[in-house]
Order: C-alpha cells, then sequence, then structure tokens
C-alpha cells in the first residue's frame, strides 16, 4: 500500500543520535556527503561504512526500515549502474559484441557509484528517521538565519517545509483512497499504453488536487486563528541548544572528514 | 455578567461574481455570548453558522453592523492579534488545522506565535495535553491517532493560548460516536472548570441539548433562543426550518399527537421515562 | 437460489511481515440475501471498511473467500472486474472523488468504465440523477458549483449508474442536516426498491439503521462480534456501549421504563414507541 512509503517519516526515540542538535545533524550530513565525495578508494568507503552503520546501530532505527525506504531508489540505481557499465572506458575487456563493450573498469565504477549513492540515501534516512521534520527546519532556520540580512525568507521557507512534510502522509493516504473509489467506478489504472495510463490518472489527479488546495486554505485559516503572522515576534518552546554530545559529534565529523582526506591525499 | 461575544446589527453578503448581485447571508443579525457560558448554535446546512462563527475572531469583518469580542472592535486591525488570542477557534476537519508533525510542537504553535517565553510555552503545552486527556500522546505523530484524538489536540492547541472563548465550528461532524463523546466530554470541562465560554456551532440536537443555552439560526436570522427545553420544545418550528428536536422530544410529539398529555421539555433519558411511566400509569 | 453474497472465514493482514503488521479481518463469516438492507456498525478501525472493500474486490483476502452470486469473485480476471460493477461501493465523503467538468460527464464515467454504448450510457446517466433528485438542468453544471449535499448526490448517482445489484455505502449521510440526511436515505430506498437491489449501509446513526434495516452486522476488533434483526442487537445494549457505540435513544427510554417495571420490551423506533404505549394505556383503560 501506499501508505507504506516511508519516506521523509520520523521515528521518535531517545538514542544519542535522537538527541543531538539538528544543526549538528545536519552539519554532520554536509560533512558526511563531502567525505563520501572525496573518499575514492575502497578503505576509505570501508572506513565511510563503519561509520554509517555505526551510526544506525547507535540510533536503534531497525535496518529493515532503512531498507523499505530504498525500494523508490531502485530506478535511479539500476539507471546509474547501466550507464556507468556501458559507458566507461577501460582496458580489461570482460565481453563485447556488437557495439556493447563491458570492461574491469566499468563493472568497478559502475559498484562504486552503487554504493555511494545507498550511502548517501542512507546517510540522508538517518537524519530524517532520527530527527522530527520540526527540529530539523528550527536546525536549518537557525543554520540559515544569517541569509535574512540579505532578505532571505528563511522563516517562510522552513515553515512551508514543515508543513509539506506534515501533509505528506495526509496526502498520501488521501491518494490511495481516490484510486480506491476510482477503480470501484471502474476506472482500470494498470492496463493500456502509454497515453491511456496518462488519460486514466486525470480522475485520480483532478480530486486530489482539489482536495489539496482545499486543505491548504482550511490550514491557512486555521493558523491565522492560531495567530499566525510570520516569522516576527515568534518564539520557540524547544529552544536549540547545544551539549558537550554535540562537541563530541562535531569531533567526530571533523576526524572522519580528516581521516578521508589524509586517505585520499597518500592514494590509498 | 459581561459579554465574551456581541455582534451589533451584522450585516454582510457574499461578493457576487462580475455583474450579479452577492447573496445576502445576514441582513440584520444581533446576538450576545456571555462570559463563561456555554452557547450553541444550531442551524441546517448554508443557514450561516459558520460564517458567523468567522466574525467571532476577525477573520471575516462586517459589511454593516459590529463585532466587539471581550469588548474590542474586531474591525479595528491593531487588536487582531489581542483579539484572536481571546477567542480561539476548533474546525471541522482535524487534519486540516495541525501544522506540526509531533503533538506537543503543534500545541506549542500558539503560544510560539504569541512570542510567549520557552519555559512558559513548555508549562501551558504540558498544562493543555493533561487539560484534554492527550499527555501521554505527546510524542505521537498525529496523522496516526483517531480523529476524536485529533481534535482533541486541535483544542490543545487553542486553550495553550489561554483564550476566553472557545468557538467550535461542528468539531464532531466527522467523527464516530466514540469520537464525538470524547470531544464534548473535553469541551464541557473545559466550560465547567476553567470558566471558558465555548460557543459550539452543531447539527447534532443531543450537543445542542447539553449547552446552557441554545440560539437556532436560519437563512441568517435568529428564529429561537433560549435554554435548550425552552427550544426544543417547540418542535413544529425546528421541523420547518429543517432540524429535528432530540429524540426523546420527538417521542413525547408523537404521543401528544395519538393523544397523550406530555411535556416536550425532557431532554434526558432519565427525565422522559419518568413522564412516560406517568402517563402510562394514569 | 444462492445468497448473493457469501463470505467465508474472510481474513486481511496489512502490511505483512513488516513492523506495521495489522489484523484488520479476522475469520468473518456471514451471507447476503438479495434485496436485503443491511447496517453496518461499528467503530473507526473496526474493520467495516476492510470489509467493505474486500465484497467488490478492490482488496484480496488474505484468507477466506468471497463468493458473488455463487461464485468466487477472484476466479479469474473477468469476474473479478464484473464484481466490482455488480457490487457498487460509495466511499465516505464520496464527493471528494468528483472531477469532471459536467456532471453528467461524472456520472458517466462508471457506466462508461462497463463498456456500454452510448445510448444506455445516458439512459443510465438519467435514471441515476433521477433517482437523486437531479434535475436535467443539473446535469450539464460543473459538479464543483454544487452545494455539499448536492455533490454527494451526484457521487453517489456515478454508482448508481453502474446499477449494482448489491449497493455498499460508508456514512452515507456524514456531515448533512437532518433533511440532506433524510433525502439520501429515501434516495436509496428508491434505488431499492426499483431494483430489488441488496443495500448495505454502514453508519454511526443508530437511529438511521434502526429504522431502515432488517438485520445489523455489528463489527468489533476485525470480528463479526454480532449480526441479528435491530430487535436482537440493540438488546445487548451493555455490549454496544462497551464497543463505544451508541443505541437509539428510544431503545435506552424503554430499557429504562422496563426498569421502572411497565411490561415493555426494547423498541427502537418513534413509530413502535407510540404503538406500543398506546396499547398500554388503552389496556389500561378497558381493565
Amino acid at each position: 500500500m501506499l501508505k507504506d512509503i516511508t519516506l521523509g517519516q520520523f521515528f521518535p526515540g531517545d538514542s544519542i543520535i535522537h538527541r543531538l542538535d539538528p544543526r549538528t545533524k545536519l552539519v554532520m550530513l554536509v560533512v558526511y556527503i563531502v567525505a563520501l565525495f572525496v573518499a575514492t578508494s575502497w578503505i576509505s568507503y570501508g572506513v565511510m561504512l563503519a561509520f554509517l552503520l555505526g551510526c544506525i546501530l547507535i540510533s536503534r532505527i531497525p535496518g529493515k526500515s532503512i531498507v523499505r525506504g530504498m525500494k523508490p531508489m531502485v530506478i535511479i540505481l539500476v539507471f546509474t549502474a547501466v550507464l556507468n557499465v556501458f559507458m566507461t572506458q577501460g582496458e580489461t575487456v570482460w565481453l563485447r559484441f556488437w557495439i556493447v563493450t563491458i570492461t574491469k573498469e566499468g563493472c568497478i565504477r559502475a559498484l562504486f557509484m552503487v554504493v555511494r549513492i545507498l550511502m548517501l540515501v542512507t546517510g540522508t534516512f538517518l537524519l530524517t528517521y532520527t530527527t522530527s521534520p520540526i527540529a530539523l527546519t528550527d536546525g536549518l532556520e537557525s543554520l540559515l538565519s544569517p541569509l535574512k540580512k540579505i532578505r532571505m525568507p528563511v522563516h517562510e521557507l522552513s515553515m512551508m517545509m514543515c508543513i509539506a512534510l506534515r501533509f505528506i502522509p495526509t496526502l498520501i493516504e488521501e491518494t490511495d483512497k481516490i484510486m480506491s473509489a476510482q477503480k470501484a467506478r471502474g476506472a482500470d489504472l494498470e492496463s493500456g499504453n502509454l497515453l491511456q495510463k496518462v488519460k486514466a490518472l486525470v480522475p485520480i489527479l483532478v480530486p486530489l488536487f482539489v482536495s489539496a488546495f482545499r486543505r491548504a486554505d482550511e490550514l491557512a485559516t486555521a493558523m491565522e486563528c492560531r495567530c499566525y503572522h510570520g516569522g516576527d515576534g515568534r518564539t520557540k518552546m524547544k529552544l536549540l541548544r547545544y551539549s558537550r554530545l554535540d562537541l563530541e559529534a562535531y569531533c567526530v565529523g571533523v576526524i572522519l572528514l580528516a581521516g578521508v582526506i589524509c586517505l585520499a591525499v597518500f592514494g590509498l | 455578567m459581561s459579554e465574551a461575544i456581541r455582534v451589533d446589527h451584522l450585516n454582510y453578503a457574499y461578493p457576487g461574481v462580475e455583474d450579479t448581485p452577492g447573496v445576502a447571508v445576514f441582513t440584520d443579525l444581533s446576538l450576545t455570548v456571555e462570559e463563561g457560558s456555554f452557547v450553541a448554535i444550531l442551524g441546517s446546512n448554508g443557514c450561516g453558522k459558520s460564517t458567523l462563527a468567522k466574525y467571532f475572531n476577525s477573520i471575516l469583518l462586517p459589511c454593516g453592523g459590529k463585532v466587539y469580542v471581550c469588548g474590542m472592535d474586531t474591525s479595528e486591525d491593531d487588536l487582531l492579534l489581542k483579539i484572536r488570542r481571546n477567542v480561539g477557534m476548533v474546525f471541522q476537519n482535524p487534519d486540516n488545522q495541525i501544522v506540526a508533525n509531533v503533538v506537543e510542537e503543534d500545541v506549542a504553535f500558539g503560544p510560539e506565535n504569541l512570542g510567549i517565553a520557552s519555559p512558559e510555552i513548555r508549562r501551558r503545552v504540558d498544562q493543555a495535553l493533561q487539560q484534554v486527556g492527550m499527555y501521554e500522546f505527546r510524542k505521537h505523530a498525529p496523522h496516526l491517532l483517531s480523529g476524536g484524538q485529533k481534535q482533541r489536540i486541535a483544542i490543545a492547541g487553542i486553550i495553550a493560548m489561554e483564550p476566553k472563548c472557545i468557538v467550535l465550528d461542528e468539531p464532531t461532524a466527522m467523527l464516530d460516536p466514540r469520537g464525538r463523546r470524547e470531544v464534548m466530554e473535553t469541551v464541557l470541562k473545559l466550560n465547567r472548570e476553567k470558566g471558558i465560554t465555548v460557543v459550539l456551532i452543531t447539527h447534532h440536537m443531543d450537543e445542542a441539548a447539553k449547552a446552557q443555552r441554545v440560539v437556532v439560526l436560519h437563512k441568517g436570522d435568529v428564529v429561537a433562543d433560549g435554554t435548550p427545553e425552552a427550544v426544543f420544545s417547540q418542535v413544529e418550528l425546528l421541523h420547518k426550518i429543517g432540524l429535528a428536536a432530540p429524540e426523546t422530544v420527538e417521542l413525547c410529539y408523537a404521543l401528544r399527537e395519538n393523544g397523550f398529555d406530555l411535556p416536550l421539555d425532557r431532554l434526558d433519558i432519565e427525565g422522559c421515562a419518568q413522564v412516560l411511566h406517568d402517563a402510562v400509569r394514569t | 437460489m444462492a445468497p448473493i453474497l457469501q463470505i467465508k472465514e474472510l481474513s486481511h493482514v496489512y502490511s505483512a511481515g513488516t513492523p506495521f503488521q495489522h489484523t484488520a479481518l479476522d475469520g468473518v463469516s456471514f451471507s447476503v440475501e438479495r434485496g436485503e438492507f443491511i447496517g453496518i456498525i461499528g467503530h473507526t478501525g473496526s474493520g467495516k471498511s476492510t470489509l467493505m472493500q474486500h465484497l467488490n474486490g478492490l482488496l484480496k483476502p488474505t484468507a477466506g473467500s468471497i463468493a458473488l452470486d455463487g461464485v468466487d469473485i477472484w476466479a479469474n480476471k473477468k469476474v473479478t472486474r464484473q464484481a466490482r460493477f455488480r457490487v457498487g461501493l460509495v466511499f465516505q465523503y464520496p464527493e471528494y472523488q468528483l472531477f469532471e467538468e459536467t456532471v453528467y460527464k461524472d456520472i458517466a464515467f462508471g457506466p462508461k468504465n462497463m463498456g456500454l454504448d452510448h445510448k444506455e450510457v445516458d439512459r443510465r446517466v438519467r435514471e441515476a440523477a433521477q433517482f437523486v433528485g437531479l434535475t436535467e438542468a443539473q446535469l450539464e453544471v460543473s459538479p464543483f458549483d454544487l452545494s455539499g449535499g448536492q455533490k454527494r448526490r451526484v457521487a453517489i448517482a456515478g454508482v448508481i449508474a453502474m446499477e449494482p445489484e448489491v449497493l455498499i455505502l460508508d456514512e452515507p449521510t456524514a456531515g448533512l442536516d437532518p433533511v440532506g440526511r433524510e433525502e439520501i436515505l429515501e434516495n436509496i430506498q428508491a434505488y431499492r426498491r426499483a431494483k430489488n437491489a441488496t443495500i448495505m449501509m454502514v453508519s454511526h446513526s443508530m437511529s438511521d439503521v434502526a429504522r431502515l434495516t432488517q438485520r445489523l452486522l455489528v463489527m468489533n476488533g476485525s470480528k463479526l462480534a454480532m449480526d441479528g434483526t435491530p430487535e436482537q442487537v440493540f438488546a445487548r445494549a451493555d455490549e454496544l456501549v462497551e464497543m463505544g457505540l451508541d443505541i437509539p435513544e428510544i431503545t435506552s427510554v424503554f430499557l429504562r421504563l422496563k426498569q421502572m417495571g411497565l411490561p415493555v420490551e426494547p423498541v427502537y423506533t418513534i413509530e413502535q414507541a407510540v404503538a406500543v404505549l398506546k396499547a398500554l394505556k388503552e389496556g389500561k383503560r378497558h381493565a
């Protein structure tokens, strides 16, 4: 069922990772991604993987949930793999027929890219699974707040993100319901050629959009009724405050990045 | 006793599209709600009851006449925030009024907008959640809760602003009997224990029967106003405008047509059974 | 003749094998005769919606079977698709699935999917519109310009136009005022009378189901908790309240009267109550 999609879903918990300041986690994610792109050897990948698995273990997020969240990524992964296998020039040819050449280098590169994407996505999941969307947007807002000086609507953007995240499950459920209702009237969503399939989406998309607009309208009224008037003069229940834990996390981040850079410099 | 809400000769028409004239919703409506009271506003679909609610906290502004909330004129821009923190609104669809992904963060949304200091917000959020009996759910994701629970979260989000008055616009229309009971019990408790003025807009007769005062709206006009007993005994009037009385009254009414001599003001099971018992025995 | 629907040991488990695994239906069995009007009651999450979506093949049972007119609806693809049309399902708040430019086109969506010819589609659309009290002029307007109650009726007409032998409705009167509720219930009964159709209606209004139906199914905790006439079901008032359900106020009044020593059995409609009390009083006078 559509409801099972876990993208952007938060798993409440009380692990060390959960307790980190969202800003720390965001910066750590950036550090992690940079490190991932600096890492070019299997050894440095091994280090990164150990770090990632360590984080997952500490966070106590069930591995199954992460694997399930990967499902929508399969197409991108396959595409990346195929592209790399066929497009990479190399010396050790494993297979050659017609205009296609498969080389050892190509296969290695493909594997490399797939692992990189997998680790990238898993890292991002770890952030969204362990951080409530509100904490996440608070963190982003706080990190980006210097941009307010150049008139970037930082608060508005984070509010929008927060609401979008809040309504993803609601709209997914709604889509599910509309699909069932139209199927009950004999709508055929599976068969037919591409054009027919696109046409079959109209009975789903029109009600979905109508409903989304209605919800947006009602939500806007409800927010106004609760005295929402933009970011000016707004306070927070949970103030972001760095603790010792965050300092330690930053240290780990610096060590990780430095380690991976060293490995890259020494060409390992 | 002072007035929580005063509507003075309210006049409003939906703006017409292009050349067509607008549709009049209220021509000359006056109504006051006493502080600390529990008033139910009853009416069929399209009688203007939901539109009326939107005047109580400046979502709509009168074309003619005035609406005062706790003595403040709702058409004054400077008072907007003060009015809205004093009159909280709860709407029909619980899904479309919950902003945040975690229960307690949502309840904190209102106080945060008011610029209240963080420890005080924490205190208010915990207190509000306890009052609606949802404290143990404070870390949950709202979309996984039942309709009645979601609606109680929405109420907590309002009382965390510590308003003098709560306006609920058909809060139980989308709930099952259990959810309806939960919401009604919460609302009654807030009125009784905290002295919060409650305006409940509904078309469920049994809910209106729990109020201290019932106002019946029809085509933008007040057609009946009084205690539930006084209003619901006007069965013919209610039928004429597309409403019904609670079943106990409808039963007594039907029996009267059949030659029984019964009062029409028994809204509860016990009272109704008592008069029926006496009527059959004699 | 075989029952129109026969449900045997029906079970359904959502998200089997994941941490979200959840049994929504557990060994439900019952059968439905042609022309019956059945009420389904139960609180949110009791399995009602899951049950309904099995009856027209939208959901596939994890275990058990559903036979329509003696044929398993999952026998082959063609039978499954036919079941969609022979068992019409009106979801909760059906007005939110309207999508066409005109009311006519929206009602025609179902019949067109059945592959009927133009003339037959036209006849069915007009007939369905009549059942729900829509005028010819209203057929040509956009469904989004109608009032809430009218939209609801258009959506119901969209299912009626498929002329299902079994019409299932999930809370068709939710959110409507007393007059709106009455109109929709009238429409449903008109369809039942005209086509000798079987109706199954989910409702939270105990007085509605008490008044209209001949049989009640009570769902609780994924199981079929009760199956019987309204008399039989409402006589078990305490159990119903425990399940988070109401009983009609009239029934409560009569249960109280019985406690007070009057020789009455619980009734559930105003008409029955009047008749019983009248007889009682007249009996007294003659005695």
